[in-house]
């Protein structure tokens, strides 16, 4: 029971900061962009939150330079991918590249700050659940508002229904006065705002320092989470508590006594996104135009 | 990503003054960013610099080192180029560079024979394993619709997972060790017999035989793509699916074949690095080749012929790269130059692209 109760924490833990990525990189592919730098964001935001903190002394300070990083690289993409209408992975794949880079060769050692840790009273000490849910850093809260927000903001609001629309068939929804580049842009700006984000959760609220290349492919996980989903919400949410647990397990099976092959857990989530596309190809669809630049006229 | 390989062609025609000077004015931009980063982080940049030219251009070593480097590159590349003249854009090549080292490896550490065929049946396997590992998402692809781009990246992590796990169990790939010494995530070294015998021991000249491969496939794949019927049918079901298919071109075979030949491509240059250069398969085999090479094939903008230059300078970069140490630089330097450069390449011909898009009347003229 208290293994359960160990595991369920952890893999919470784990997923928190993919879930902001996630939600950002949802909102970012239902406006057709598959967006393969959320990588860089989630790495830039870590860098420069731990930055800030350690420049400032504030943990605080530090997720606001986070979210501005992210910001900063989504800028970036969306002025090449959706101004040029250069092919968004070359810019994603480079600007991985590039930020990698840039946080290796900046990398100083810095003084370990973290955020508060937020115990929410009774609740908390609920069995099972109690510890995964209410025993977290604050930042971790800001989903509770942050998900349903995104929700509104893609399937019910005005703004929602155009990206949607510039995701789903951008030459039609440019024939009805949609700009199409605008709203993509706005998406990914929205996407490197809540990578920022998680990635600075997951260097100040978890960790505290900064590693070399510390997401790891996080990524990319967020990426095959969204997948996994096949474009909903829920689905991408779940999935990422899916891939939390996977590696939660593989990094507490071992002292539990269970031998459970590592490689197969880390692979996981890769399979099952590939799975889910290859089963769920007919009922899962992603966005028509997803991945493809948009230029107006005849293509 | 139809879009992208129709696109390029006119791109690449725009050579203009405004355009060429577009070109400077952003490799000048990219190059004073990578200057700043340096000199801001208390290094200097003229010996950066020339760290970087002695361990890529000076002298004979050098030079065979650079080569040594751009020859997987250009090996990546040719077979990106492929693919993306149909149309189909394969990214997972980092994992195809992997998966081909393995199969190769396998191949040159288990099976006996006569040095020389089994070093042929090396490289063949790791074209193979390429292949294979390109095959899964051409058949998901054509039998349920799975978008490739997506498929072939998640396809480079499960590749990194299975390298892993070959090289950490006894009965696959780890190395023999001799009682109670600690075995390292590795695969024994391939037989001398395996190992690809160098063009001469000399000190000015030491270059890998594979580059007159490499030369070759860039050579046969450029005239392919240009005068073949093959080459013809592909850039249709490149330009234009829908026509293709009007003429009778089977999208299934001819697209699936060009995946495939990618992936086989990809996985040569994982069994070139093994049995030229490593001698030995590690998880880290591919380190970054796969990626960069896709990035040679988008700077040269798909011309075989453009990315023997483009491979030769990221090749420089790579080897330089090696000799940065020396100077106190991060060696992590390379991989920014690398990604700025990239940019800046792409930037002037999209810049001059959305430009003409906003004339209607030369749009009209120029096609």
């Amino acid at each position: 029971m208290e293994n359960i109760e160990l595991m369920l924490a952890s893999a919470i833990r784990l997923a928190i900061p993919m879930a902001f990525a996630a939600l950002g990189e949802w909102i970012a592919e239902r406006a057709g962009t598959l967006n393969i730098s959320v990588e860089a964001m989630m790495l830039g935001g870590a860098f420069s939150a731990v930055m800030g903190a350690s420049v400032t002394g504030s943990a605080e300070v530090g997720l606001l330079c986070g979210i501005a990083a992210g910001l900063l690289i989504a800028f970036i993409h969306a002025c090449f991918s959706h101004r040029l209408t250069v092919n968004t992975y070359v810019v994603g794949l480079t600007l991985n590249v590039l930020v990698l880079g840039l946080t290796s060769f900046l990398l100083v050692r810095t003084v370990p700050i973290q955020t508060e840790k937020l115990t929410i009273p009774v609740l908390a000490d609920l069995p099972v659940i109690g510890p995964a849910l209410f025993d977290q850093r604050w930042p971790a809260y800001l989903l509770i508002l942050l998900i349903p927000l995104g929700y509104w903001l893609v399937h019910r609001s005005r703004w929602g229904l155009e990206a949607r629309a510039s995701g789903e068939s951008p030459q039609s929804a440019d024939v009805t006065g949609i700009d199409v580049n605008k709203r993509r842009r706005q998406a990914l700006m929205i996407c490197g705002v809540l990578a920022g984000l998680g990635g600075a959760h997951l260097a100040i609220a978890e960790v505290g320092t900064f590693n070399q290349n510390m997401t790891a492919g996080r990524g990319y996980l967020v990426i095959a989470a969204v997948i996994f989903g096949g474009w909903t919400l829920r689905g991408t949410l779940a999935g990422v508590l899916v891939f939390g647990a996977a590696d939660a397990m593989r990094l507490a099976l071992p002292a539990l006594g269970y031998e459970l092959n590592p490689q197969l857990l880390i692979a996981t989530p890769y399979l099952l996104a590939l799975l889910a596309m290859t089963f769920f190809a007919k009922t899962h669809r992603g966005p028509g135009a997803l991945g493809a630049p948009f230029v107006r006229g005849i293509t | 990503m139809t879009s992208l390989a129709t696109r390029l062609p006119a791109m690449f025609r725009l050579s203009s003054l405004g355009t060429l000077l577009l070109y400077v004015a952003s490799f000048a931009v990219a190059l004073t960013l990578a200057t700043t980063l340096v000199t801001l982080s208390g290094h200097s940049m003229s010996d950066t610099v020339l760290a970087l030219y002695q361990g890529s251009l000076e002298g004979g070593a050098s030079i065979g080192l650079t080569i040594d480097q751009a020859a997987p590159l250009l090996m990546v590349a040719i077979g990106a180029i492929i693919c993306a003249r149909a149309g189909i854009f394969n990214i997972g090549q980092e994992g195809q560079v992997l998966i081909g080292g393995m199969t190769g490896a396998a191949v040159g550490l288990f099976l006996p024979g006569p040095g020389w065929l089994v070093l042929l049946l090396t490289l063949v396997g790791a074209a193979l394993g390429g292949a294979l590992w390109a095959g899964v998402p051409a058949a998901l692809f054509y039998w349920r619709k799975v978008d490739v781009v997506i498929s072939t990246l998640l396809m480079v992590f499960v590749a990194t997972q299975l390298a892993f796990f070959a090289v950490n169990r006894d009965y696959l790939l780890q190395e023999s060790g001799t009682g109670g010494t600690v075995l390292s995530s590795q695969s024994d070294l391939i037989p001398e017999a395996v190992q690809l015998p160098r063009l001469g021991e000399y000190p000015d000249l030491n270059v890998s035989l594979y580059v007159f491969i490499v030369l070759g496939f860039t050579l046969a794949v450029t005239l392919l793509l240009r005068y073949s019927r093959w080459g013809f049918r592909l850039r249709m079901l490149g330009h234009n699916p829908i026509a293709a298919r009007r003429n009778g071109v089977r999208a299934g075979a001819l697209g699936g074949g060009a995946l495939l030949l990618s992936g086989g491509f990809a996985g040569l240059a994982g069994g070139m690095m093994l049995t030229g250069s490593v001698f030995r398969f590690q998880p880290g085999l591919a380190d970054n080749v796969g990626w960069e090479g896709l990035l040679v094939a988008l700077v040269a903008r798909n011309h075989p012929l453009l990315a023997i230059p483009v491979a030769v300078f990221f090749g420089a970069l790579r080897a330089g790269g090696g000799f940065l140490a020396s100077t106190g630089v991060p060696r992590y330097l390379v991989s920014i130059v690398t990604a700025l450069l990239v940019l800046a390449a792409v930037f002037p011909a999209a810049y001059a692209e959305i430009r003409r898009r906003r004339r209607p009347a030369t749009a009209v003229a120029g096609g």
